[in-house]
């Protein structure tokens, strides 16, 4: 069977090839497609809203030419943490539309589900949010802009422990990425005489947090670590944790700037204030590119505010029309991975790299607490561990 | 430690009490009509959103909305029974599920449509999001008003059943259908209105469940596998029956996650599988 296939693939490949240039020799040689898959449909479309406003937002501000070529975005909706749904779209994407890029990936799985695809296909691939650290390991070409739970993880753990906060409880999304979190944060924290008091893990879909966190209060820490994904499952755990009144029993809240993302912060009302987070984006951040940035994103989106996953699409844009103009508009997937390794993107967020060995992104991480500025819930900035690793690789 | 498992009971009554609700009216299709009615949790759904609409565009408050949504979703229910489900009462089982999960389906695109599909926010008043001690335990006060709301609705249920021309004529059909339209009862409007109660109870439910269960257009199909242990644990037809099996599946999932986090939800499987080996007719069931 595997014979017959490797005698007939560069025969295929041939046909397609002379197919393709038959077809439309026009749009092959003066675009270049980005398959781009996101959540759009289900509890986690605001994350795919977010990525692809975010895109669009770059590709409007800085015209979408680049070497000669077009830049065409090829959206797909993974419709949710669906790893059956991404691989079967990203293989459609890559025979069918032909794309030189696979982009977006706001949830883990699906980034994994569609690596295998990547490497067989020789497509660069670039993550624009999906956060567990393991994620870049699974293929050559994988690039990512966005962060890794590890990298956000450790500054709050080391923050806490140097703040006279010695008793913590984590809370976190059964998933890689809360995982991750979990076990980032236990060893950075123990490592400078913090004690992890309790750990608990609840589901990734619709947990009912109360009873949870009554078992938090009842262990009476100093404080609560916590890692769920962006979006409702944060707003749930927030409205939980002030109605039963951990807040009030002197219960401090510490987090990844996952649990206090601008998409919801406003919703969440006085819960969310003075929360303390460690992150690599807030739409408070101060920087000319920030403020270009919030510009462009609102000439797409309208009011709604744009969090770290709009900047992951912003910033994966970026990269694919730098990679595009270093290689004159001719995209080879290892020399596009080779362009990548070690490439400084000026982000809204502040300055990233592209890590040449892992080829994950290093960036600063900021600490932040949520203050209310001119009647709005934003998480301002005070501190900052300056170009972080992932930790997760060393 | 005792206080820890006064709250746990507490928390899980009230749990156990909002399936209650919105699972009688499905308990009463079932052993009424002998229909099986899966779209029961779509009522539910309407009567959540109905809430949120009434406050939101309204400014009607919280409390006002729930007479409303009864009154509203049971009218529904009547018009979709007369529209719609008439027409399967005499039909298998297996035609009965294909088209109330088309319905349900149908009901849940519609949503995600006009609401898209995140979470609905409730704006409840300010006084329930605090917690008060009651004998040494902190206590959530909107958890005792849910539990306040289900122990009046139950008794004035008790009260319509056990008491009133209807409740006879109601409990007389569901033990025998044959013999009570032979002996001049109007079993078709009986069921008529029977279905109108229970969707009502099932979309104030769905309206008081927003706080604590949450509310977005997959409501009614994420519940339904709890709808569906709390009638199929119960028995169906009785009210005794539901009530007891919905509280222990509260006290069991709520406790489950508090003493035994890695478990997760489990734990309330287990009690279903359990209890059903036990009484395989329901805790109350008459049928064989």
């Amino acid at each position: 069977m595997s014979s017959i296939k490797r005698r007939l693939s560069p025969l295929a490949l041939a046909a397609v090839a002379s197919l393709s240039a038959l077809g439309s020799p026009a749009a092959a040689e003066d675009s270049i497609k980005v398959g781009v898959l996101v959540e759009l449909s289900g509890p986690f479309a605001p994350f795919g809203r977010q990525i692809t406003n975010g895109m669009k937002a770059y590709l409007a501000a800085n015209g979408d030419h680049v070497a000669g070529k077009k830049l065409e975005l090829v959206v797909r909706d993974t419709t949710g943490a669906a790893p059956d749904v991404a691989r079967r779209l990203a293989q459609e994407l890559v025979t069918r539309d032909k794309v030189q890029f696979l982009a977006g990936f706001g949830l883990t799985p699906n980034a994994m589900a569609v690596a295998p695809v990547a490497t067989e296909a020789k497509v660069p691939m670039v993550i624009m949010n999906a956060a567990s650290s393991v994620i870049t390991t699974k293929s050559p070409y994988i690039l990512r802009v966005s962060f890794t739970l590890p990298q956000v993880t450790a500054p709050i753990a080391e923050w806490a422990a140097k703040n006279n906060i010695k008793s913590v409880y984590t809370l976190v999304s059964d998933y890689g990425p809360g995982l991750d979190a979990e076990a980032t944060f236990k060893k950075v924290f123990t490592a400078h005489g913090g004690q992890v008091v309790g750990s608990l893990r609840v589901p990734l879909k619709n947990p009912e947090f109360s009873p949870f966190i009554q078992r938090i209060k009842d262990a009476k820490p100093q404080a609560v670590f916590i890692f769920t994904p962006a979006g409702e499952t944060a707003v749930a755990f927030m409205k939980a944790f002030s109605d039963r009144g951990l807040d009030k029993a002197g219960i401090k809240l510490i987090a990844t700037g996952d649990i206090t993302d601008d998409d919801v912060i406003d919703a969440m009302g006085d819960a969310a204030l003075n929360v303390i987070t460690t992150h690599h984006y807030s739409a408070a951040h101060r920087s000319a590119e920030n403020d270009a940035f919030k510009k462009a994103y609102a000439q797409v989106a309208g009011a709604a505010r744009p969090n770290f996953m709009a900047v992951g699409g912003w910033d994966g844009m970026q990269l694919i029309a730098e990679i595009t103009r270093k290689l004159g508009g001719r995209i080879d997937a290892d020399k596009a991975i080779a362009a990548g390794k070690g490439l400084t993107i000026r982000s809204p967020r502040g300055p990233i790299t592209i890590d040449p060995t892992t080829r994950d992104v290093v960036q600063d991480v900021y600490v932040r607490k949520v203050q209310r500025i001119d009647g709005k819930n934003y998480n301002v900035e005070f501190d900052k561990f300056a170009q972080v690793k992932d930790p997760g690789k060393s | 430690m005792i206080a820890a498992f006064v709250g746990v009971a507490f928390d899980g009554i009230a749990y156990g009490g909002l399936l209650f609700l919105i699972s009688l009216g499905l308990s009463v299709t079932l052993g009424l009509m002998n229909f099986i009615n899966l779209a029961h949790g779509t009522f539910a759904m309407m009567g959540g959103f109905l809430c949120v609409e009434l406050i939101r565009r309204a400014g009607v408050p919280f409390l006002a909305t729930l007479p409303l949504v009864f009154l509203v979703v049971g009218l529904a229910g009547v018009v979709l029974e007369r529209l719609l489900y008439r027409r399967l009462y005499r039909r298998g089982h297996l035609d009965q599920v294909l088209f109330t999960i088309g319905l349900m389906l149908m009901a849940q695109a519609a949503a995600a449509r006009i609401w898209g599909p995140s979470q609905q926010p409730v704006t409840l008043p300010p006084a329930f999001h605090h917690q008060i001690s009651l004998l040494g335990v902190d206590v959530g006060v909107y958890r005792l008003f849910l539990i306040g709301c289900v122990a009046a609705v139950t008794t004035a249920l008790g009260l319509l059943l056990g008491r009133t021309r209807f409740g006879t004529q109601l409990r007389a059909a569901v033990d025998h259908r044959q013999a009570a339209a032979g002996s001049g009862i109007n079993v078709e409007l009986l069921f008529s209105i029977t279905f109108a109660v229970g969707s009502g109870l099932a979309g104030l439910g769905g309206a008081l469940a927003i706080d604590v269960l949450g509310l977005d257009p997959t409501f009614g199909f994420k519940y339904l596998v709890y709808f569906l242990i709390v009638v199929g644990v119960g028995g169906v037809g009785s009210l005794r029956g539901p009530l007891l099996a919905a509280l222990v599946l509260g006290m069991v999932d709520i406790g489950g996650k508090y003493y035994l986090p890695r478990a997760g939800s489990f734990a309330v499987y287990a009690a279903m599988v359990a209890l059903l080996a036990l009484f395989p007719a329901g805790l109350y069931g008459r049928r064989a």
